[in-house]
């Protein structure tokens, strides 16, 4: 194909410009834009007639209508890729910006991919132990699955991220090949450091793959970012047989970088201004996880998403909500309150964890016990906000103790240190253990069958020994006390 | 004329997205299929202006140019109506995903064609009519046995008439063999209308029926909110609203595993991946309750998917409902679950967007309302045209609110049009209460029809007896008010009584897990007992209860936990055993009675 350039704009709005006279555009090209020493990127978004509509991926800052020149490539977004692209580091649109070589040999991708066709999926079955009780009991994560964090400015997602990334395991599975792709969506500087510094200590970072558009990189370069780290994580799964995690974050600035392109093209705008396409959009890249028939990698993918005033029916992460097979959602009065990894665990939900868990998977109790444990803790709100009127001790008997075992629960079960790695039969374990606060009338999810195995009723008495106990062997064990 | 001559070509001009504008165009007419582009990409005339055309293209623009093709195929967006349907998996135009896996990739590649249904397998034909019957639309001309409990009826499609002029003997035959010759008493070409074993149909004109009949008949779901409480009649139409997680899917998914129809037709339209493979993965190894085949036998399943173009999953619906009305028309029930409607009317709107229309309510287009009508009104009970045998649609759509909020346009719409609501709360959902459909806030325009079924088939006071459970539950709402300002301790003991009689309704009965082994479906006759059980226990206690006996003693006896327990403890084939509850019970309230 010839190459095409062509020199001076008819328009600029925003982070779009306007062409026209031009003949032969593909829908969605890539075009180079030059002006004086200045390159830029864009890709066509609308052909009418001889006019192209194009968004730039660097802003529109510095053009001039006369003196700007585009060349069109003839081709979509696209990314190189060979295995090399493992422990290196990309700006958002793909560039190696890690002093090293360009990626010799490989092929070019297209980076919006193509969906998978429904009938070649695999149904994700292989848990992942993360160590932390509140998910690897409650929210369990399965191998091939989304599953977003949806948290607010100023808690711990980064901290919990890491912590799943550096403990996360799969049972008898030592030989498999893994690889991380991390992509950083206007995050600040020091996240991106946080988090990149956290895969060098675990010794992981020759298996990554990092795209960082960082807070004061071009805003709009952020629409390639994910679609550019999907591209690598499925080349690497379903090319390279590896189990890839793909961290996305922040999908917040991701989708305000959407926004603000729909707005400069003029589309009638859904909620809060965020484009009607926004579902669909966000679907393009969270259905990008999963496994397929036949082939031996994985995609699973933990987006992080901040919630504009911790709001979780805000759009993003109300549709994300509707593409994702779950959420595990931070809470902030948990976090005021001292406990980390503050998981709010009523809001949070793994939808494939139901055929992954029990006999043969991780203990036979689990189901009966994650469901109960759901049941006494929704329990534990009612009987706190009717305490909070009439105080605690007009309480019946039985409220009382679901108080207890509310305190317990989150002290115990859902608290833990950020490098305390407790095995699923130390979480469950704990799970009976903060369920002896109830009698046994109470636990009517669990089989009797379950009680007469694992249960003990509890005074504080006993719980304080136990936990002396347990905390003393702890310590003796790891050489350090949990936090 | 040959058929390439009637071919039209069209220019491309515009693209925006899925949707491309062409010059050139007259003589396309409106929904008619085009081919677009040099990738050959499919799409549909959806408007006409003077000599422009707006296509929507069901496959990715990318690559597209302006001045390329569009070329017309004379015919309009339409499905393949035959044996070999049952068991498949079609994206939102009816390819079978199977097939194109098989000829492209892993991953959907643009621009191939191929047929929906199989026409090189040779199905086992039992012919029907004979040289000199006279036939009309709807008539069964032969039947095929397509699965081991599905016989597929060939019909005369609507809208044909004849004598017959020649017949082939019952046999081995492929999907295009003709397999009679009507002689229609028309001059010229149209003189003799050959039958094959499948026909087409537009996927957006309903299909004609003889009359329509009411909805007398409940398609049981064996899930105890629904058929208790909120039943759905064959050939209605139900709305299930919830926000994300609240569990719609699973509720569909149900649905599909164990209502009582004769035909499912699933469609993900724009929804998870994975849940379409849950259903390609389980259901075939799942057995019907009422013959034992496997369930896939007896599914259809279409797939438009989240990631996939939105063009086509505005086409998905009309895709699933017109195959349902295939089926109904030889006779069958058929259910319909549409996962979910709102990403539909999202394709509505970023089309209509797209178009540059002006848009109503939310973004969304103003037809939106009559659309969604349209859809519903699809389902139904009717005697068949020609054949006369009675046949079904329900319909049974997901709505996605945004925020969970029912107040948003899809949601209201849809209720205005579906004759049942029922509605996922996420109060509920959160609390692990499932299936979370609100007793309060829910119901069923349906009961007074199905109302004698019930009383036939399983017991006259099954209604009475409902009624008598939502009251309590709405006066348990009542003193929850109250708990929740002044705590259970102050209720007098009547009311405390009914507190926990209506806790033992929402545990005992209402709650129903999907995934367990032996509640996961309950048989209607079970449902009543359960429910008659818990009732009998409640008005056994409320006796003693104003008789002074303190609430404790009532309680104390070990039997709320029996009560709980017995949907699981006890079997839908041994639903009998639940009387030896209610003995206990008895002789429970006896002894307290008699001290
Ligand atoms: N009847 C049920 N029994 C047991 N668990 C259930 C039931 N219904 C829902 N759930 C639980 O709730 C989760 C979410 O349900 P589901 O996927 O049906 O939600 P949804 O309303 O379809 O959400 P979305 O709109 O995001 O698709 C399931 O994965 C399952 O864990
Ligand atoms: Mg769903």
């Amino acid at each position: 194909m010839p190459v095409r350039e062509y020199l001076g704009l008819a328009r600029v709005n925003g982070p779009l410009i306007f062409i026209e006279k031009v003949k032969d555009i593909s829908y969605n090209e890539v075009v180079e834009i030059s002006f004086g020493e200045a390159k830029k990127f864009g890709q066509v978004v609308m052909i009418n007639d001889d006019m192209a509509v194009i968004q730039v991926f660097q802003g529109t800052e510095g053009l001039s209508i006369d003196k700007t020149s585009i060349k069109f490539s003839g081709k979509p977004l696209e990314i190189k890729l060979s295995e090399d692209i493992l422990g290196r580091t990309f700006n958002g649109i793909g560039i190696p910006i890690d002093k090293g070589s360009e990626i010799i040999g490989g092929e070019y991708r297209d980076i919006n991919g193509e969906p998978i066709n429904p009938a070649a999926r695999k149904y994700p079955r292989n848990y992942i132990e993360t160590g932390i009780s509140a998910i690897d009991g409650l929210m369990t994560i399965i191998r091939g699955q989304k599953l977003p964090l949806f948290s607010g400015n100023g808690l711990p997602h980064n901290r919990l991220a890491v912590q799943i990334t550096r403990q996360a395991r799969i049972k008898g599975d030592e030989s498999e090949r893994f690889a991380i792709v991390f992509a950083a969506m206007g995050i600040n500087h020091d996240s991106a450091r946080y988090i990149l510094s956290s895969f060098e200590e675990s010794g992981a970072l020759r298996n990554v793959v990092t795209f960082l558009n960082l807070a004061d990189d071009p805003t709009i370069e952020r629409i390639a970012t994910p679609r550019m780290a999907l591209t690598a994580a499925e080349y690497l799964a379903f090319e390279k047989e590896m189990h890839v995690l793909v961290i996305l974050t922040d999908m917040t600035n991701y989708c305000e970088a959407l926004r603000e392109l729909s707005t400069a093209r003029g589309e009638v705008p859904s909620r809060k201004g965020y484009p009607g396409y926004l579902y669909s959009d966000l679907a393009s890249i969270y259905e990008r996880a999963g496994m397929i028939k036949g082939r031996k990698g994985s995609i699973t993918q933990l987006p992080i998403l901040s919630m504009p005033n911790d709001d979780i029916t805000h759009p993003i992460p109300d549709l994300t909500g509707y593409i994702t097979e779950g959420q595990v959602v931070l809470d902030r009065e948990l976090f005021r309150k001292g406990i980390y990894p503050p998981i709010n665990i009523l809001l949070s939900l793994s939808r494939l964890m139901k055929d992954s868990i029990g006999e043969g998977f991780t203990r036979e109790d689990h189901p009966h016990i994650y469901s109960q444990l759901f049941s006494a803790y929704s329990r534990v709100q009612e009987v706190r906000a009717l305490a909070s009127i009439i105080g605690e001790e007009e309480l019946i008997d039985v409220d009382k103790m679901y108080l207890k075992f509310g305190r317990a629960f989150e002290g115990e079960f859902i608290k833990q240190g950020e490098n305390e790695n407790r095995s699923i039969e130390e979480t469950l374990d704990i799970a009976w253990r903060v369920l002896g606060y109830l009698p046994k009338d109470e636990l009517t999810r669990l089989s009797l069958d379950e009680i007469n195995r694992y249960y003990t009723r509890r005074t504080d008495e006993d719980m304080a020994e136990i936990i002396r106990a347990v905390s003393a062997g702890k310590k003796s064990r790891d050489g350090e006390a949990a936090p | 004329m040959s058929e390439k001559m009637k071919e039209k070509t069209g220019k491309i001009y515009m693209i925006n997205g899925p949707v491309v504008k062409a010059r050139n165009t007259t003589g396309f007419i409106m929904h008619e299929v085009v081919k677009v582009g040099k990738m050959q990409l499919i799409g549909e005339v959806i408007s006409l202006d003077g000599d422009d055309a707006t296509i929507q293209v069901y496959e990715e623009t990318t690559g597209l140019k302006a001045g390329e093709p569009v070329t017309g195929s004379g015919r309009l967006l339409s499905v393949t109506l035959g044996p070999g349907m049952i068991g498949n998996v079609y994206d939102g135009i009816q390819r079978p995903l199977e097939v194109l896996r098989e000829k492209s990739s892993d991953f959907l590649k643009r621009g191939i064609e191929v047929p929906s249904i199989d026409f090189s397998k040779q199905w086992p034909v039992e012919v029907t009519v004979k040289e000199g019957d006279k036939l009309s639309g709807g008539d069964i001309v032969a039947t095929v046995e397509e699965t081991s409990s599905f016989t597929h009826r060939i019909l005369v499609p609507p809208g044909v008439s004849g004598v017959v002029k020649e017949v082939r003997s019952s046999g081995r035959y492929t999907v295009d063999t003709v397999i009679a010759r009507l002689d229609t008493g028309k001059p010229g070409k149209d003189a003799i209308r050959e039958i094959r074993l499948f026909h087409s149909w537009p996927v957006r004109s309903p299909r004609p029926y003889e009359e329509r009949l009411v909805s007398d008949e409940p398609l049981i779901t064996g899930q105890r909110v629904i058929d208790t409480f909120f039943p759905l009649g064959k050939g209605g139409s139900a709305c299930i609203p919830g926000g994300f997680g609240a569990g719609k899917t699973v509720l569909q998914h149900q649905l599909a595993k164990w209502s009582d129809a004769d035909v499912i037709v699933y469609i993900g339209c724009g929804e998870r991946g994975n849940e379409m493979t849950e259903v390609l993965e389980e259901f075939p190894e799942l057995k019907d309750p009422r013959n034992g085949k496997p369930l896939m036998e007896r599914t259809i399943l279409i797939a438009n998917t989240s990631n996939m173009p939105v063009s086509a999953r505005e086409a998905s619906i009309y895709t699933g409902v017109t195959i349902a009305e295939y089926f109904r028309d030889m006779g069958y029930h058929v259910a319909l679950m549409a996962d979910s409607t709102s990403r539909w009317a999202e394709a509505l709107r970023e089309i209509s967007g797209r178009l540059e229309e002006m848009p109503a309510e939310e973004g969304f287009p103003p037809y939106l309302s009559s659309r969604l009508a349209e859809f519903y009104e699809r389902a139904g009970k009717i005697k068949a045209l020609g054949n006369g045998n009675i046949g079904s649609v329900s319909i049974i759509g997901a709505v996605s609110p945004p925020g969970g909020d029912f107040s948003e346009p899809v949601t209201t719409h849809t209720k205005r049009f579906t004759r049942c609501f029922w509605a996922l709360d996420k109060t509920l959902s959160n609390a692990r209460h499932y299936p979370s459909i609100n007793w309060l806030t829910s119901y069923s325009e349906s009961i007074d029809e199905v109302k004698d079924w019930y009383a036939k088939r399983v017991n006259k006071n099954f209604f009475s007896l409902r009624d008598e459970a939502l009251a309590l539950l709405s006066e348990d709402d009542r003193l929850q008010q109250i708990i929740k300002l002044v705590g259970e301790d102050v209720l007098p003991d009547d009311q405390k009584l009914t507190v926990r009689a209506a806790y033992l309704v929402k545990v005992g009965f209402l709650q129903q897990s999907s995934y367990s082994n032996v509640d996961s479906f309950c048989r209607p006759e079970k449902q009543y007992e359960m429910l008659r059980i818990i009732m009998h226990f409640y008005n056994r206690a409320k006796k003693l209860v104003s008789k002074g006996v303190a609430i404790s003693e009532i309680l104390e006896g070990g039997l709320l936990s029996k009560l709980s327990r017995m949907k699981e403890d006890i079997t839908n084939d041994e639903y009998e055993k639940l009387k030896d509850i209610e003995k206990e019970i008895d002789s429970f309230f006896d002894k307290l009675e008699t001290r």
